[in-house]
């Protein structure tokens, strides 16, 4: 893990890394968000597991990847959008069209789920991509591009069907249900599994690829990235193409998990996704940030759910307020951080 | 006539006749104005009341837009102030020998007040993010955004508080002069902000700062003081339309009042020659431009198009609207009708 981050660090900011390599035991400002989230995440864990009976289990730390698979998948995506400095707000809605397709594409025409996923799984990439293109080619703010994606495809999924379609699918509810045991009692679902897969090619693509790296340059400065030589204008298109089959795989995960399609699936999914990515230590300016980091950032949402949920007492906003506050904790952090750095 | 065509509001404003005249072919009686029981009826006086907290909303986004920021956390402030202004003046419904007492926790004065205020403090705590913190503005609004909703249900405890209090309705379903009151209540914070903007020189302050930061405060500008105050008016704007909104419906929901409201007042704003980059802005731009989004929700009701198209509409207005303000996109389409007649010239 550690050796990759480096090479990440030196990628993004080649002039400070020498002078950060001499006092050995100081660590780098680079990687101190991401640390707070592993320690805070540490401190929620002990906390709960002190406090609470039963929380102390190999199971409960599974549930948190097997609740949050697709929000894994989706802000994984996110990363590399919020890397390259861009922002993409479709990604709840993209999920929510997803399983709508595949359930009337199952339950409706009948088609078979192996034609099924990989239609969906192109049909997101290509909407990312095009909203990537109109981004790139007419230099449209992400935000409000992504934000009419947004409209277009809930809306969408209303065309489909006002209502609810129930899964039915032997294949999905299989899957579904299936379950692979890791040690013990405890077992791990197929969506959770994807998910993991999906942050170890993230983990790749971003820190070991011509592509992750261009992403991390034109994050840090898009016109320096064009001086450079590197294709930006294609790999920008292809960030978003990204995002975009992210969230396909995660609707289709979803789509596992509920069993349903429906046009308010993951109603408010992007502000988690984004919530996830900021509390993954990544900069919202873009150019600097971990995917592994992002997995921390979704854990640790799981993990304040599942604090409140064993706590009883606390009814469900608090969950919202408890994630605002961290985000409000993490940005502050953040400003504190590149306050410090220097050359700014 | 060049010069009326080349005015900012002049595409808004045929937007929004062409809407109206798209509602009227369809629908005779949609121009039909009566006077019905104290105050003007028809279609037109519909949209008015409907559309006053979405204008609302929109002058304050009009201003922060204009500093190039954004606010994300109109919807959950329209919900928070909602849920405060219920819950001071809902109380409970007693019947007393057969007459219904209705008992308001404090007078409603007091929960317009505090309504107003905690918005306003909504909107300070926003401005402080972006002026004195340095957040980017997506990101700060993005806070209260999420924890707004929270907040909402909190002050509702997750219920749906219904206000039992009739003089509290006046705002949202009373009538003025014949025309809604929360129509008037809109023109007044139109009026009021028009007149900060365009008599005082805090409009060319706030054009400077949207223009370019860093050089509006070398000139001296308080440039961190005006984008706290824009983010402060937008937060009392939307506390303005919470009350409205909760009025209109006699109740308060913290988890469904003024969603999505952010996204419809950031595309008013958009449709009304405001662009997203900050500089030059237009509250009556943005007044005809919350008209035109109710109109086309009128008349995608009365078209008899399921309302679930609206959504579908509204992005491919969305598009349509970006890409014409888009500079290169601009620039694509003159050379590709030039081409043509270039090659036809040639042959």
């Amino acid at each position: 893990m550690s050796s990759d981050i480096s090479l990440a660090a030196t990628e993004s900011s080649p002039r400070q890394a020498p002078a950060q390599r001499k006092p050995p035991r100081r660590i780098d400002p680079k990687y101190a968000p991401l640390l707070v989230t592993i320690a805070l995440f540490v401190v929620l864990a002990g906390f709960g597991s002190v406090f609470y009976n039963g929380f102390f289990s190999l199971q409960v730390f599974l549930n948190l990847l097997i609740d949050n698979a697709f929000l894994c998948i989706v802000a994984v995506g996110m990363t590399f959008v919020i890397l390259s400095g861009g922002i993409d707000l479709s990604v709840g809605a993209v999920i929510a069209l997803t399983t709508m397709t595949c359930a009337t594409l199952l339950e409706r025409h009948e088609l078979a789920p192996g034609v099924v996923i990989p239609l969906v799984l192109v049909m997101g990439t290509a909407f990312g991509g095009a909203m990537g293109f109109l981004i790139e080619r007419f230099r449209l703010q992400p935000f409000i591009v992504t934000l009419a994606g947004m409209f277009l495809a809930r809306g969408l999924c209303y065309l489909i069907s006002v209502d609810s379609i129930a899964i039915g699918n032997s294949f999905f509810s299989e899957v579904s249900q299936a379950r692979i045991a890791v040690w013990g009692e405890a077992s791990i679902s197929i969506g959770a599994l994807i998910a993991l897969a999906i942050v170890a090619i993230g983990i790749y693509v971003a820190h070991f690829t011509q592509f992750g790296r261009t992403v991390y340059a034109i994050g840090g400065s898009e016109h320096s990235a064009m001086l450079m030589g590197l294709p930006v204008r294609s790999t920008l298109i292809a960030v978003y193409a990204l995002s975009g089959f992210c969230s396909a795989l995660a609707g289709v995960v979803f789509a596992f998990y509920m069993l349903s399609g429906y046009g308010l699936h993951a109603v408010g999914l992007e502000l988690d996704a984004i919530a996830a990515v900021v509390i993954g230590g990544t900069l919202l300016s873009g150019g600097v940030g971990y995917v592994f980091g992002t997995l921390f950032g979704v854990l640790m949402l799981g993990m304040i759910q599942t604090l409140i949920m064993f706590d009883g007492t606390l009814s469900s906003w608090w969950t919202k307020i408890a994630v605002g506050g961290l985000l409000f904790a993490f940005c502050l952090l953040q400003r504190v951080f590149e306050a410090r750095r220097p050359g700014r | 006539m060049s010069a009326i065509v080349k005015h900012r509001l002049f595409w808004p404003c045929v937007t929004l006749v062409l809407l109206l005249a798209v509602n009227a072919g369809f629908n005779a009686s949609f121009l039909s104005l009566q006077w019905r029981a104290g105050h003007l009826y028809g279609s037109l006086v519909d949209i008015l009341k409907s559309a006053a907290p979405l204008i609302l909303v929109s002058l304050g986004m009009t201003l922060v837009i204009a500093t190039r920021g954004i606010d994300i956390s109109v919807g959950a402030t329209v919900a928070i102030a909602a849920a405060i202004a219920a819950w001071m003046v809902g109380g409970s419904l007693t019947i007393v020998d057969g007459v219904a007492v209705h008992a308001s926790r404090f007078p409603m004065w007091a929960a317009i007040a505090a309504a107003l205020a905690v918005a306003l403090l909504c909107g300070a705590w926003n401005g402080l993010l972006v002026s004195v913190v340095g957040m980017q503005p997506i990101i700060a609004t993005l806070i209260l955004m999420v924890a707004g909703r929270g907040i909402a249900q909190l002050i509702t405890s997750g219920q749906i508080i219904t206000v039992y209090y009739p003089p509290y309705f006046f705002l949202g379903n009373g009538y003025l002069l014949g025309l809604p009151f929360a129509f008037w209540l809109a023109v007044a914070v139109f009026g009021a902000l028009a007149l900060f903007t365009r008599r005082t020189a805090l409009g060319l302050f706030i054009q400077s700062v949207g223009i370019n930061p860093a050089a509006a405060r070398v000139a001296g500008l308080p440039a961190r003081r005006i984008m706290f105050w824009v983010y402060a008016i937008c937060g009392l704007c939307a506390g303005i339309a919470g009350l409205v909104v909760s009025s209109t419906v006699k109740s308060a929901d913290g988890n469904n009042a003024g969603l999505l409201m952010e996204l419809d007042a950031i595309l008013a704003v958009t449709l009304g020659g405001t662009p997203l980059t900050g500089g030059r802005f237009s509250l009556a731009g943005s007044l005809i431009g919350a008209l035109i989004i109710q109109t086309l929700t009128y008349a995608i009701y009365s078209l008899g198009v399921p309302p679930e198209v609206n959504l579908v509409v509204k992005a491919v207005v969305v598009f349509i609207v970006m890409l014409l303000q888009s500079p290169e996109f601009r620039q694509t389409v003159t050379t590709m009708i030039r081409r043509p007649a270039a090659g036809g010239l040639a042959s």
